[in-house]
């Protein structure tokens, strides 16, 4: 059987490819989200600092002998406290003047990353092994699925859905969005806000580290790759529209299946099927699948 | 005011003397400025800094130390610039250099359209202009200039190398994964060309942006072709990703892959598991005999690591510009010029190199095969030469050239 010319096995094995990329997409689209969605700010550094988590988790396994499951919950920890440092230091300055001031600070903040660890590691990259228990691949019938990548799709999953509960069905999240709504008030009733604030941050780019974790073992580590990325994530949290968690996610994992499709039909452009998605819905729904109207 | 008169016509007798006096020396001996200025435009940040960048610059300063640091006592005076990878920068910088701060020679680091940029501005300013690793053949063929010399390999070097004897050993059936830009598109014509020439076919192929996020899809679609080698006919980060992607999806037990343009910086980032076996073409390898192991030693001291193809170049293309300037006493474009046309060279990088009438410097290529992790002794003990492919072969040959200066 044949779908437009191509056998159907070839074009599942595309479509769950698409797939974990599209898990990618989605957990750092997803930290976007959350962050300008609470603190209303455009965290340009997000590739940066996915970056980082990668190289925390290829600094830890190869220096300090630390294995692959402990990076996983270290690398998105240290990345977390340099967002709060982040935070703490420049950042808070900013959230009265213009989104332009804090996407000018992020976008210096990733300057200064990339030429950090480029001067210390070179651009040509790194490699970290995948994990022994993930290794080897499983026969799914119409192909050869690598486990670590189905580990990818499993593990962004529960992230992004867990996130996803926290921000909109508990209490928790219920005196974030409320902080974000009216600040004063909500400090009126005695929560923390600058506290809470704070904690978003750190925790929004610990995503992107975790990313960065979870990325590692499959692509090469260079100080460049999250600007190869960052600009792809903008365009799904454009598409998904600004600040939308669950659109972000959802956003995230089609247009991976989309540019999965691409890459079969017409695969010099998959690199900017995104982009034309991003034209087509802004000029349809200028905020976003799933954002809310502007009027 | 007759005195004035008088002191007029003893000014101009006397500057008319020193002006004929000044004719009638012989104009050999000439430096200009009083100082050989080499300049280098490179990637020093982007993706192509760790081939050459730094380490080049390095390689160029150990060329002029061994020197003496000066010609005739004449001082050899040293500059390098970062072109970012953006020809505009490394044309207006190369016309900044040459006009106002008197550079004689420039070498090009990395990088084809920053090399075309900056031949088209030597060949102006009538100065000598060494491209050292940019790929594209169309240097010294379409593009040539009498004041280009093409030093290490080039794109027609590279295919004729891996494709004819990739496919003497057994390997008919082709598949490319293509850079989808002008240098992977002329590399995998190039070696189609070579692959049909020697009674091979190619199956199909599939162009990649380039930078392209993940390659799984790619080599998916590789793999469903049957073909028996897989053609990267892409670089550095591209190339280290394809590589990753197949190993992890299982290709590499199935095709042979050839790596197209590879340089020893990604064999080191991959890890002999994941490369072992593969096949490439280069110009030079650290490893290969007495003289590059000695230079290599000198260099790895400075910088930590073995030196790549490119960065030995640099070297060996500093020093063959400074013997020529030492032979003829002079760092006039043109004279330099015919002097390392004339003169063959030997050196750690290359036996019997000639640079050609088109600018080609031409010398013997080599097919590696990458070392297994248990052939391997020690770290950067990666390759074994499998076959000399003899310049005459490897490069463009006078009946295909589309030069006019080499017609």
């Amino acid at each position: 059987m044949q779908i437009f010319g191509v056998p159907l096995q070839a074009m599942m094995s595309q479509l769950l490819l698409g797939l974990v990329n599209g898990s990618f997409y989605a957990m750092l689209s997803l930290g976007l989200a959350v962050i300008f969605g609470l603190l209303n700010v455009i965290n340009f550094s997000h590739g940066a600092l996915y970056m980082m988590g990668a190289f925390a988790a290829y600094i830890g396994v190869t220096s300090f002998g630390l294995n692959y499951w402990m990076m996983l919950v270290l690398a998105p920890l240290i990345v977390g406290v340099f967002g709060i440092v982040i935070e703490k230091t420049m950042l808070r300055w900013l959230y009265r003047v213009d989104h332009l001031y804090g996407l000018l600070l992020t976008f210096g903040i990733t300057l200064l990353l990339e030429g950090v660890f480029r001067s210390f590691f070179g651009v040509s990259g790194q490699t970290l092994d995948v994990p022994e228990a993930l290794s080897g691949a499983t026969d799914l019938g119409f192909m050869m699925l690598p486990n670590y990548r189905a580990w990818v799709v499993l593990a962004s999953l529960v992230v992004c859905l867990a996130t996803w509960f926290t921000i909109e069905k508990t209490r928790l999240g219920a005196y974030l969005r409320a902080g974000t709504e009216n600040p004063k008030l909500v400090e009126a009733f005695g929560v923390n806000v600058p506290l809470m604030v704070t904690l978003t941050y750190g925790f929004g780019v610990a995503l992107a580290g975790f990313a960065g974790v979870l990325a590692a073992p499959v692509i090469n580590v260079t100080p460049l790759m999250g600007s190869n990325l960052i600009i792809v994530v903008f365009a799904v949290v454009v598409i998904g529209g600004m600040g939308s968690i669950l659109g972000s996610i959802v956003t995230g994992l089609a247009l991976g299946v989309i540019e999965g499709l691409t890459r079969v039909y017409y695969p010099e452009a998959s690199e900017v099927v995104v982009f034309v998605v991003m034209v087509i819905v802004l000029l349809l729904r200028p905020a976003g699948l799933f954002g809310k109207s502007l009027a | 005011m007759k005195r004035t008169k008088r002191t007029m016509r003893t000014a101009i007798a006397l500057s008319a003397a020193v002006c004929a006096a000044g004719l009638s020396t012989p104009v050999l001996a000439q430096i200009s400025g009083d100082t050989v200025k080499i300049g280098m435009i490179t990637d020093l940040s982007g993706v192509y800094s760790d081939i050459d960048g730094n380490g080049g610059a390095e390689a160029v300063r150990m060329a002029i130390a061994d020197m003496g640091g000066a010609i005739n006592g004449k001082k050899i005076q040293f500059i390098v610039a970062d072109h970012q990878n953006k020809p505009d920068i490394a044309a207006s910088k190369a016309r900044e250099w040459f006009d106002q701060q008197g550079v004689d020679m420039l070498i090009g680091g990395t990088n084809s359209g920053a090399s075309l940029a900056m031949a088209k501005v030597a060949a102006e300013k009538k100065k000598v202009f060494i491209a050292i690793g940019s790929g594209t053949a169309q240097l010294t063929n379409e593009q040539c200039s009498p004041y280009t010399v093409h030093y290490a390999y080039d794109t027609v070097a590279l295919a004729r190398g891996t494709g004819a004897t990739m496919v003497k050993q057994g390997g008919k059936n082709w598949y490319f994964l293509t850079a989808d830009y002008a240098f992977g598109q002329s590399l995998e014509k190039d070696t189609t060309d070579v692959i049909k020439a020697n009674g091979g076919t190619v199956l199909g192929s599939v162009k990649h942006p380039l930078g392209a996020s993940d390659f799984s899809s790619f080599l998916l679609q590789a793999q469903s072709s049957k073909a028996q080698v897989l053609g990267l006919a892409n670089a550095g980060g591209d190339f280290i990703n394809s590589v990753k992607a197949a190993k992890e999806f299982g290709l590499t037990s199935k095709m042979k892959i050839a790596g197209l343009l590879v340089f020893i910086n990604d064999i080191h980032t991959l890890g002999l598991p994941t490369t072992q076996g593969l096949y490439l073409t280069d110009a030079w390898y650290w490893d290969m005999n007495n003289d590059t192991r000695t230079w290599a030693r000198k260099y790895f001291a400075k910088m930590k690591k073995e030196p790549s193809s490119l960065q030995a170049a640099d070297y060996s293309a500093a020093m063959n510009y400074l013997n020529a300037v030492k032979a003829i006493g002079t760092d006039d474009g043109d004279k330099v010029m015919a002097q390392l046309k004339k003169t063959k060279i030997n050196d750690m990088f290359a036996k019997n190199g000639e640079i050609r009438p088109d600018g080609r410097m031409v010398h013997d290529m080599y097919l590696m095969q990458v070392k297994t992790p248990a052939e391997s002794k020690a770290p950067w003990d990666y390759y074994k030469v499998v076959a000399t492919i003899p310049g005459a072969q490897a490069y463009t040959t006078k009946a295909e050239t589309k030069c006019a200066a080499w017609k």
